[in-house]
């Protein structure tokens, strides 16, 4: 295509995207943003899949058959985001396969926190209400994104997001009121995913060179500060409802701006997780690795026996 | 098709009985009996579904993006087609 054309395609779908006209998949789209889709797509469909794990670890051992449920129906929702996700990859043209090869072998990432081991039973209550917290934090606003079958997927998701929230809210709840032992547990959950769910954000606003041209594009609403900060400011609260202590010794309200102010963030450790250097990042890989060359006999079986059923149809 | 990918395939879920067949996405079987069952695990966790489609995607065909203006053209110049056009006197009712 001529130069001049693609200047005035990309004048036209700028346009539209301020208009707040969607884009669908068949769509005239520039490379860039079609690009951008499929790495945060997909990289969101990864941590949905691998955001199974963590919580997986537990299902066998819930203190009681409510809450074994329960877990047991959020974590099968996490499955169905991680569906709904690649879906959306795929109206992009991404091949679904190479995609999850890409996380397979490193290539592509997944959020940062679920590189960290769940080691009691509060690890349960903590992640619902912080990582599930944190992660509609992140998605409610992309309900809006400007492209249609990832915002379609977003609206899906958000519904079936508020119960883990609420799950994980009463599972730390109820420790936090039952006896010093278990109010210590849920306090020891807090303190070990407080800082790993802040930094689920991303870097600083400063240190985020894609945010603005996905701004732009309304791909992104808000900045990831923005995001954090609302994070802060709603979840404060709800811990010293329930007795629990924030591990911040910095944290405090502040008068003037209406919002809390915390204390540093250690990126070093957030780049270390995020290049694969966490304390599960291998675990978590070996698992997905394993988990697809011990279904790939499953696969092949079923597709010879649908064409076995289609012969005999045909015959 | 390699041996290994299973087809993708488009799903379609009537939400309530009067309402039409509506698209929910997309997902990947080997067949359409395992679309289905896939379909309503994926799609109808919470009964929003009381009946379910599935079609291989590559059997839809859709009109070209590029091409809307011209396809849809024909309705646009067609204001008469519309009960808003029609001068109706003042004092009659119920039309
Ligand atoms: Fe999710
Ligand atoms: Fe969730």
């Amino acid at each position: 295509m001529k130069e001049e054309n693609i200047e005035e395609l990309e004048r036209q779908f700028q346009e539209k995207i301020d208009n707040d006209i969607k884009i669908e998949p068949r769509d005239w789209m520039p490379d860039n943003y079609r690009k951008t889709l499929i790495r945060q797509i997909s990289q969101h469909a990864h941590s949905e899949v691998v955001g199974m794990l963590p919580e997986g670890n537990w299902i066998t051992r819930a203190p009681n058959l409510r809450r074994k449920a329960v877990l047991l129906a959020k974590v099968q929702d996490e499955a169905g985001h991680g569906l709904y996700l690649y879906s959306a990859t795929e109206t992009l043209g991404a091949d679904r396969e190479d995609t999850i090869d890409d996380l397979h072998d490193g290539t592509a990432k997944y959020s940062s926190i679920f590189n960290y081991p769940t080691l009691t039973w509060a690890d349960m209550g903590a992640i619902g209400w912080l990582v599930d917290g944190a992660a509609i934090m992140n998605q409610v606003p992309l309900c809006r994104c400007s492209y249609g079958p990832y915002a379609r997927a977003m609206v899906r998701i958000c519904k079936e997001e508020s119960f883990h929230q609420r799950q994980g809210f009463e599972i730390m709840t109820t420790l936090a009121n039952g006896t010093p032992e278990q109010k210590a547990m849920a306090q020891d959950a807090l303190n070990r995913f407080w800082w790993p769910a802040l930094m689920m954000f991303g870097p600083n606003d400063a240190d985020s060179p894609h945010t603005a041209q996905s701004m732009k594009w309304k791909i992104k609403r808000h900045t990831n500060d923005e995001l954090r900060q609302q994070f802060v400011d709603v979840t404060v609260p709800q811990a010293e409802l329930i007795g629990l202590t924030v591990p911040d010794p910095d944290l405090k309200w502040n008068e003037e701006t209406g919002h809390y102010d915390f204390g540093p963030i250690n990126w070093d450790e957030f780049w270390a997780v995020v290049n694969g250097n966490g304390p599960c990042n291998k675990e978590r890989i070996d698992a997905r690795r394993k988990a697809k060359e011990d279904g790939e006999w499953v696969r092949e079986a079923a597709n010879a026996y649908a064409a076995k059923k289609r012969t005999k149809k045909a015959s | 098709m390699s041996n290994k990918e299973w087809p993708l395939w488009e799903v379609f879920i009537r939400s309530k009985q009067g309402l039409n067949h509506k698209h929910a996405g997309s997902l990947r079987a080997a067949d359409e009996i395992m679309a289905i069952e896939n379909a309503r695990d994926v799609y109808t966790r919470r009964s929003e579904g009381v009946s379910i489609w599935v079609v291989e995607s590559k059997n839809i065909f859709a009109s070209n993006p590029d091409e809307a203006d011209s396809l849809f053209e024909p309705a646009d110049s067609k204001i008469y087609r519309h009960p808003t056009f029609y001068e109706v006197p003042d004092g009659i009712e119920h039309m």
